[in-house]
């Protein structure tokens, strides 16, 4: 599937190939809302030209404007915009007896199961939560059969515990039901968590698109991440729970970590942990006597030195997976450090928190 | 006991009136709602003149609009054979101008309240404008309906000075409650004024009572 977009005051030219989850990244304001809001038809005086799977959506220059609910696509949006006059029931129904692409092989039984709602059915709308008015928000769009799912900071009214309990469903959903999902966040950890691939969106401009760990290492990009939140995604599988010393342990290749215990994990869960390139300490012989209890055996990849600071990115390898650290540059002249070097990267357990791990499963 | 008769022709009046101008109203105000065009104003003063016109000189303009000499009035009698004034079709036509504001204004305000994140949202669901219209905007505004059906309802009872230019004073056809207090007072038949008017009076308080009453209730169905 393509896109091709182009507008006006967001100098934007995306065509690719959409599967998965794109998240659409960037500062507030920096365009991302509109561009969803575009690709839905809600943006009637957009110039330029929105084409999707071979077919016009709009183009400014002939006048041509596929109205907003002709298009193939659903729209979560940030404040869940239920139906008030209609319970939960009555905001699925509301979706599904409008779907016209029944040629997509899922029903409403999938779609209440897969968000957990049947206990949510006979609700009043106002009788819900921050996390379960999303959750029917988006069992609602998905009953439309759309063929790109568009999320519009579904998270961002809701807190820190909330957040946790619907990212699997917003991760898991897409690919379950088979729909391309474009996805606008402005947190760093959310995107991190779910998407497959990132689009930074700065003042209207594409600045990066790619896989999301490679673009979460470009030292080039952390401008726009935030510095001191630039890091790596290590992919993990839950090894055990340390009940005596509070610890989550979690196997990386052959290797472990460990990081204070996230109850919500189960041995086998496969998780993705964001571990900030700050948080990174390199030593070139296995410590001893040292408070730090994850000590990692990994090769260096890259070593970019920032001219005119004090600062170095150190790309290493650990058993397959990419771990960046941050450090001095008087330490990468210390260390010696260069490409194939074999170094053990420290990294201290109290820098994860629960922001830093999303399970990959919906339980 | 009083002649019921004003009385079923106001209440008759009324409900037509009501009707009517519910089929009229809503796609004036959803208009005034939505659009962006300049003549907006000018179309919103149009609609509000009845508030602050004598009703006798909207009656004046109405009568010499419907009058046998005029074309529309000319027109009714090639058409139905019978005069557009002095007649209870004439009182309806009259009462449509006369009550116009009561039933857009409540409604206008109502749309805009609701502002265009339900349609959009609705839009993106696949209804067009028209479905989400009826199936989302109507619903949702249904404290507007009522309070402006109420309105429309009361202020239809109570009118006098229209009725009284365009319609005149018929028994059983064009003779409204309004008209026959004025009747009763003129001939000293004090008593069975003070019965209707009594009526009216409480009438138009509890029709109050009610609106305000709806209008407080915030978790009524819109949330």
């Amino acid at each position: 599937m393509r896109l091709r977009f182009d507008a006006f005051s967001l100098q934007v030219t995306l065509d690719r190939a959409l599967t998965g989850i794109t998240a659409l990244f960037g500062p507030s304001g920096g365009g991302k809302s509109s561009l969803l809001r575009i690709l839905a038809g809600l943006e009637r005086r957009a110039e330029g030209r929105v084409a999707f799977d071979g077919s016009l959506w709009s183009d400014s220059s002939e006048g041509y404007h596929l109205a907003a609910h002709r298009r193939p696509v659903g729209m979560v949006f940030q404040d869940a915009r239920l139906f008030a006059h209609l319970n939960v029931a009555g905001n699925l129904r509301f979706a599904e007896r409008r779907s016209r692409h029944r040629e997509i092989v899922y029903g409403w039984e999938e779609v209440v199961q897969a968000l957990d709602l049947s206990a949510l059915l006979g609700r009043a709308v106002t009788a819900l939560s921050g996390g379960e008015r999303q959750r029917v928000a988006l069992a609602r769009t998905l009953l439309t059969r759309p063929r790109l799912l568009l999320l519009d900071e579904p998270l961002s009214a809701l807190d820190l515990g909330r957040k946790a309990d619907i990212l699997p469903y917003l991760e898991a959903v897409p690919r379950r039901f088979g729909i391309p999902t474009l996805y606008v966040s402005h947190a760093l950890d959310e995107v991190a968590q779910i998407a497959d691939e990132v689009v930074v969106l700065v003042e209207g401009l594409v600045k990066a698109a790619g896989p999301i760990a490679q673009i979460m290492e470009r030292p080039n990009l952390q401008a726009y991440m935030g510095r001191f939140e630039a890091g790596s995604l290590i992919e993990a599988v839950v090894s055990g729970q340390d009940t005596r010393f509070n610890l989550t342990e979690l196997r990386v290749g052959a290797q472990i970590l460990a990081m204070p215990m996230v109850s919500f994990l189960n041995p086998g869960d496969p998780v993705r942990l964001r571990v900030r390139a700050r948080d990174v300490a390199l030593a070139t012989a296995q410590p001893s006597g040292l408070s730090i209890r994850n000590a990692l055996r990994g090769k260096v990849l890259a070593v970019v030195e920032e001219e005119e600071t004090a600062f170095a990115e150190v790309l290493l390898d650990i058993g397959g997976s990419h771990l960046q650290a941050r450090i001095t540059r008087a330490s990468v002249a210390d260390l010696g450090l260069k490409p194939g070097l074999s170094v053990f990267a420290l990294i201290k357990s109290t820098t994860f928190d629960r922001r830093a791990i999303a399970r990959r499963q919906i339980p | 006991m009083p002649d019921l008769g004003p009385l079923w022709v106001s209440l008759q009046l009324a409900f037509v009136t009501t009707l009517v101008l519910l089929l009229l109203g809503t796609p004036l105000a959803w208009w005034l709602a939505c659009t962006r065009s300049r003549v907006k104003p000018l179309v919103e003063a149009v609609t509000a003149l009845p508030l602050v016109l004598p009703p006798t000189v909207m009656g004046f303009y109405l009568l010499v609009f419907m009058a046998p000499n005029s074309w529309l009035g000319g027109l009714w009698i090639e058409v139905t054979g019978d005069t557009l004034t002095f007649s209870f079709t004439g009182l309806v036509v009259a009462s449509l101008f006369y009550s116009l504001p009561f039933m857009v204004q409540p409604l206008q305000s109502a749309f805009e309240s609701l502002g265009r994140a339900p349609l959009e949202a609705a839009a993106s669901l696949r209804a067009g404008p028209f479905d989400a219209f009826w199936t989302v905007a109507v619903p949702q505004s249904i404290r507007g309906y009522l309070t402006a059906s109420v309105l429309t309802f009361a202020h239809t009872i109570g009118e006098f000075g229209v009725v009284l230019m365009v319609g005149g004073n018929i028994p059983g056809k064009t003779r409204v409650i309004a008209i026959d207090i004025y009747e009763q007072v003129e001939t000293l038949n004090y008593g069975k004024a003070h019965l209707l008017s009594a009526g009216l009076l409480l009438f138009s308080f509890a029709v109050l009572v009610f609106v305000y009453m709806v209008n407080r209730r915030a978790g009524f169905r819109t949330g």
